[in-house]
């Protein structure tokens, strides 16, 4: 699939096609191609052609058929879907069934967007690699010996892969745009609080982000539009009126100021340190105005982001017990044996690892020393941000210090695979709207994401800028 | 050492988690690599600092709350749907208390 939302709605009010149609072709591609990288866990058939016929239905009737008609999409499997089986990635949902549909999911669904399928990812987001999903790992369709990134791997590879137009993905240290960038394709982080969390399952609320991936900067902005603002069944969702961001993308950004954080480029392999200074290049030819900018506290970003992060997990994650959720240990005599070993069969490594951590940090003695002090240097790297945004209108930089790296490479390293994170997690911390765009490739052939960084609200600031690199990238 | 295997299996204990005699060793291994990282935020001072605990922003306290309507909620049979043992329209568990 080649199209986007754009070329979908022309030819559907052009009568080319039908939305059904294009929901049949679309999983038809999907299952076979499947097998290659194992992007999807589940096919929604069902689902989608209901929501195609609903949009067919509407155009023969001569009323608008929505923003996303008959677009296919790609849900992340830790978003829920009514009826529809959501994992999470993990053996401990293997067979869960979620009673409600996510608000995004909702929004989506009333602009006319055909859901498909649910993406693999790391098991209950908690990854940079997609490795840690129990059904296995997915390949990047770029290089199907590497790693697609983590957690929404499988939402980046279906739309790298064609098998998806758009999908959803979550964000809580880097999770959409790290895996945009190591397969090439477009996410967006945006502000917190601009799209619900409702029925995203909860990993750290205080910085759990839903937001989309495309092929085009386009496509992401009509998705965003189409899930942001207020919703009263999450009370952190914002009021902040949303504005038009695709009428926004006129190329024009003669005169922007934009930032470079000196803190992003230590650490920075090469080959990707090469295309994020074409892409500045690129940017100055433009017309913005490139200044020199400091985060001082990007290095203590990482510590405190795995503080803040396990300990909400922690907490999170204590709901898996036995009792509500699908599954209980066989081998339980008592109630509390019964949450132990229901917990150790459910769970895996990465999964153990982070609520061990948020369990020590949040503990009697060492509250203090560990979570109140990332709560304090958390307010410390907002603080980079607010300032920077006085002498700024975007930030950009990398996204990760290096393209993806193949299968089993880092398995063994989680302190190693956390380092990574370095320049995503400051803009999860700080709650600003950040996203990836496909900047270029490495000499080995492997895509580089450029990461855009606007103000609280200011997602358009952060789409304009992308458009205008992306349209200068292309011709 | 930043962690011993005695702590890991208290806070295992604490997390309700059932580690087996290998996965303390690693998770001992990993979690003191990741708490030594950690250390790095005592560098800073931070006694000037107010704690960060949610991305906030300007609206008026009482905008959070809903209308004070009756909603219909998600009804026992839904909410049971996924239960691993129900009965009697409730969860059910091992005996908790002894006769």
């Amino acid at each position: 699939m080649k199209q986007t939302v754009d070329s979908i709605r022309t030819d559907l009010l052009a009568k080319k096609t039908t939305a059904e149609e294009i929901a049949r072709e679309a999983l038809k591609f999907a299952e076979a191609e499947n097998p290659k990288t194992n992007a999807y866990l589940t096919f929604s058939p069902e689902r989608a052609l209901a929501a195609a016929k609903a949009v067919d239905q509407k155009i023969a009737a001569g009323e608008d058929p929505g923003p996303l008609a008959g677009v296919p999409i790609g849900v992340k499997d830790v978003i829920l879907t009514r009826g529809l089986r959501t994992t999470c990635g993990s053996r401990m949902l293997e067979t869960y069934i979620p009673p409600y549909d996510a608000t995004a999911v909702i929004r989506i669904e009333q602009a006319g967007g055909v859901i498909i399928g649910k993406t693999n990812c790391d098991e209950f987001a908690m990854g940079s690699s997609n490795e840690n999903s129990a059904f296995g790992p997915v390949r990047n369709p770029v290089a199907l010996d590497r790693v697609p990134g983590g957690s929404s791997g499988g939402s980046a590879a279906v739309v790298a892969q064609g098998t998806a137009v758009l999908s959803l993905g979550s964000d809580t240290g880097g999770s959409i745009r790290q895996p945009a960038s190591f397969c090439g394709v477009t996410g967006v982080t945006p502000t917190y609080g601009r799209v619900s969390r409702y029925g995203l399952t909860a990993f750290a609320s205080s910085l759990d982000h839903i937001g989309p991936f495309s092929r085009t900067v386009r496509d992401s902005a009509r998705l965003l539009q189409v899930m942001a603002g207020r919703d009263e069944m999450d009370s952190t969702s914002a009021f902040a009126p949303v504005p038009d961001y695709v009428t926004a993308l006129d190329g024009n950004i003669k005169g922007m100021k934009i930032g470079i954080p000196k803190e992003f480029f230590e650490g920075l392999a090469s080959d990707t340190g090469d295309v994020i200074q074409a892409a500045i290049q690129t940017l100055q030819k433009l017309g913005c105005e490139i200044r020199e900018i400091h985060l001082p506290h990007t290095a203590y970003a990482v510590g405190c982001y795995y503080i803040i992060c396990t300990a909400e997990a922690s907490s999170n994650l204590a709901r898996y017990d036995g009792v509500r959720y699908t599954r209980r240990s066989a081998d339980a005599g008592t109630l509390q044996d019964m949450y132990r070993k229901t917990r150790d069969e459910g769970f895996g490594a990465e999964c153990k690892r982070r609520i061990m951590l948020g369990t020590y940090v949040l503990s009697s003695g060492y509250y203090d020393a560990y979570y109140l002090k990332a709560q304090k240097v958390r307010a410390l790297v907002a603080q980079d941000y607010a300032q920077a945004f006085e002498q700024v209108d975007a930030i950009v930089g990398p996204v990760s210090p290096h393209p993806a790296f193949k299968l089993g490479e880092k398995v063994d390293d989680p302190t190693a695979m956390y380092l990574s994170d370095i320049y995503t997690v400051t803009g999860d911390l700080a709650g600003v709207p950040c996203m990836s765009v496909p900047a270029g490739k490495t000499p080995d052939g492997l895509p580089v994401g450029l990461q855009i960084i606007a103000n609280h609200f200011n997602e358009t600031a952060m789409f304009r800028v992308a458009d205008a690199f992306e349209k200068a990238s292309i011709s | 050492m930043k962690i011993t295997e005695q702590e890991v299996r208290r806070v295992a204990e604490l997390a309700n988690l059932a580690l087996t005699e290998d996965e303390i060793v690693r998770m001992t291994h990993d979690m003191d690599g990741i708490l030594e990282h950690m250390e790095k935020l005592k560098e800073l001072d931070t006694s000037n600092v107010q704690p960060m605990s949610q991305v906030l922003y300007d609206s008026a306290e009482t905008a959070t709350l809903r209308a004070d309507v009756e909603r219909k909620p998600l009804g026992n049979a839904d909410a049971l749907a996924n239960a691993p043992v129900s009965g009697q329209g409730y969860f059910k568990v091992p005996r908790v208390i002894e006769k």
